[in-house]
């Protein structure tokens, strides 16, 4: 039982490391795929069919460079930044919940890395700890341009880390609970945090692209400003990691706000399509395949939330300095504050009334 | 004074709250990027597809041979004279007997080249030829090349191939002109490319 309960919890976390991998890989396609698109062009189509091939492509050019570490740089902290940069994007994918259960001769295995009651929590201090990578990274280059990406990027995620938590303070109150699984469960069917909590929902995800370094607070790595940023004397596999923890962040972002405000795994009508499948399959055929159905539908939103950073980057020119830090102090702070108070206001007074008058 | 009538008056007040929202405009951005991202593209898959070039485009050179299929160069070094980037070259000799079947005219150029990386393509060469010998090819380009060997032409390249003659709507500007006005008006034009000027 024991050896049993091991080896599917292996088996879990390796199938959720490799799938954000993998999608964080072909992000990078999809990223560029967009961005033809956007600007009227076919994007990558010569590697493979569709270019599907050209994240392999460019592996095979980032591992194939050379490994160049600058003379006056700290040789084990500027290695150190990517490493950390990748670890924490990849750690913080392993509480989302992908959809509800598997049956398998009697057991029952939860789509879940790990199956944590501090689930957001856990997912706040991890992301907390990425900028670590950039900073030690930044720092360590000993170049003035990296510094000043560094020290941006530390500044910039701090101050939209506030916001963040507040906005999500929010939705705790309404869910009473820190669990990812449980505010899923919450929002069985059509029933989303994000008809309750629009406003929460735009800080956030104004807070989750400042917190990606994604367009428009990608000022850490400004071209036009900083030469290359933070990873400005970075080349090879390393700069490689750097990107791919971006790509590994957005994915993570979008999953936690699939899961937060758009219901994870539910969708309208899941109670009937569960009914029709276990009537027809079986209890353990049936209930498999729904929950097949329900990640295909996690996936489509966490895959639209990725779209829609690069749909952002495309749009919208990167903010001044000055004005990134007006916003997240003078603008969404005071209102996510102001969305605790009106939640507060709603739980307290609001859901009892509706509820007497359901009833 | 005023010289168009598309000025704007600069002013510097303040905003609404809408504007100060980000929000609608932000909202009308992406609206615009997504009718991008759905539009046509216009991207041509060039080495799979190409486009057309027009009847009066100018590629690379080619000496034309007459309907005997004799050269019709007869190394005046007008073309030469004409070139703004000296780009031709060539060495003249003397038709002897036998030698007419291959030649149209008693002189005649035993060594004509071109040297495609000076060349601009400006077809002051093929304007100045009083024997309508040489023109730039509407239908081809100079492929690429990787070596300077391979960037001066000589006779083998630039003789027309009798067995795959170079075929043109219009051979003069004027009859370019016509065809063009003929076509603008609707007229049924069929015209059969020709190979000799």
């Amino acid at each position: 039982m024991e050896l049993t309960e091991f080896v599917i919890k292996t088996i879990t976390i390796v199938v959720v490391f490799a799938l954000t991998l993998v999608i964080a890989m072909y992000s990078t396609w999809g990223e560029r795929k967009v961005a033809g698109f956007i600007q009227d062009r076919m994007g990558p189509n010569r590697a493979g069919p569709g270019g599907l091939l050209q994240p392999l492509a460019d592996a095979g050019k980032m591992f194939f460079k050379e490994d160049f570490i600058p003379a006056l740089a700290n040789k084990w902290l500027f290695i150190a930044g990517p490493s950390l940069a990748m670890l924490t994007a990849l750690l913080a994918s392993a509480v989302i919940p992908f959809g509800s259960t598997f049956r398998w001769e009697g057991h029952e295995v939860v789509l879940q890395g790990v199956e944590s009651n501090i689930g957001i929590l856990y997912v706040f201090g991890v992301v907390a700890l990425g900028v670590y990578g950039i900073m030690v990274g930044g720092w360590a280059s000993n170049n003035k341009f990296s510094l000043l990406g560094a020290i941006r990027a530390a500044s910039q995620n701090i101050s939209y880390e506030v916001a963040m938590g507040l906005s999500l303070i929010a939705i705790l109150m309404m869910s009473s609970s820190l669990s990812l699984g449980e505010i899923v469960a919450q929002q069985h069917g059509g029933n989303w945090n994000i008809f309750y909590q629009p406003l929460g929902f735009i800080i956030f995800i104004t807070c989750s692209f400042a917190e990606c370094n994604r367009v428009p607070f990608d000022l850490p790595e400004c071209e036009t400003e900083l030469v290359g940023g933070y990873h400005t004397e970075y080349g090879s596999m390393k700069l490689g990691f750097y990107l791919f923890a971006e790509y590994i962040n957005m994915f993570v972002s979008s999953a936690i706000i699939s899961v937060l405000y758009f219901g994870g795994y539910n969708y309208p009508g899941m109670d009937w399509v569960y009914n029709q499948l276990t009537a027809a399959l079986g209890s353990q055929t049936g209930h498999n395949i729904a929950t097949l159905i329900g990640t295909a539908v996690f996936f489509g939103k966490a895959l639209f939330f990725i779209f829609f950073y690069m749909w952002v980057r495309w749009t919208i020119p990167r903010f001044r300095y000055d004005q990134l830090m007006n916003l997240g102090w003078k603008k969404l702070i005071p209102l996510a504050i102001f969305n605790i108070i009106i939640t507060g206001a709603a739980v307290l007074f609001l859901k009892p009334l509706i509820t007497a008058w359901l009833n | 004074m005023q010289l168009t009538n598309r000025s704007k008056q600069v002013s510097n007040k303040e905003m609404t709250l809408m504007e100060r929202a980000y929000l609608p405009a932000i909202a009308t951005g992406l609206a615009i990027t997504i009718k991008h991202f759905f539009a046509k593209k216009v991207t041509i898959q060039y080495p799979e597809v190409k486009r057309y070039l027009g009847p009066v485009f100018r590629g690379r050179h080619i000496l034309k041979r007459d309907e005997d299929g004799r050269e019709r160069c007869t190394a005046c070094g007008l073309c030469a004279v004409a070139c703004p980037a000296e780009a031709i070259s060539m060495v003249a000799a003397e038709r002897v007997k036998g030698e007419e079947t291959l030649y149209r005219e008693e002189k005649y150029a035993a060594v004509y080249e071109v040297n495609m990386l000076r060349c601009i393509f400006c077809g002051l060469c093929e304007e100045a030829c009083p024997k309508q010998a040489v023109y730039l090819r509407h239908d081809e380009f100079i492929p690429v090349f990787s070596d300077r060997d391979q960037v001066i032409w000589g006779k083998d390249l630039l003789v027309e191939d009798m067995n795959n003659r170079y075929t043109r709507e219009a051979w003069t500007k004027e009859e370019a002109h016509a065809l063009d006005a003929k076509r603008a008006n609707g007229e049924v034009t069929n015209v059969v490319p020709r190979a000799i000027p």
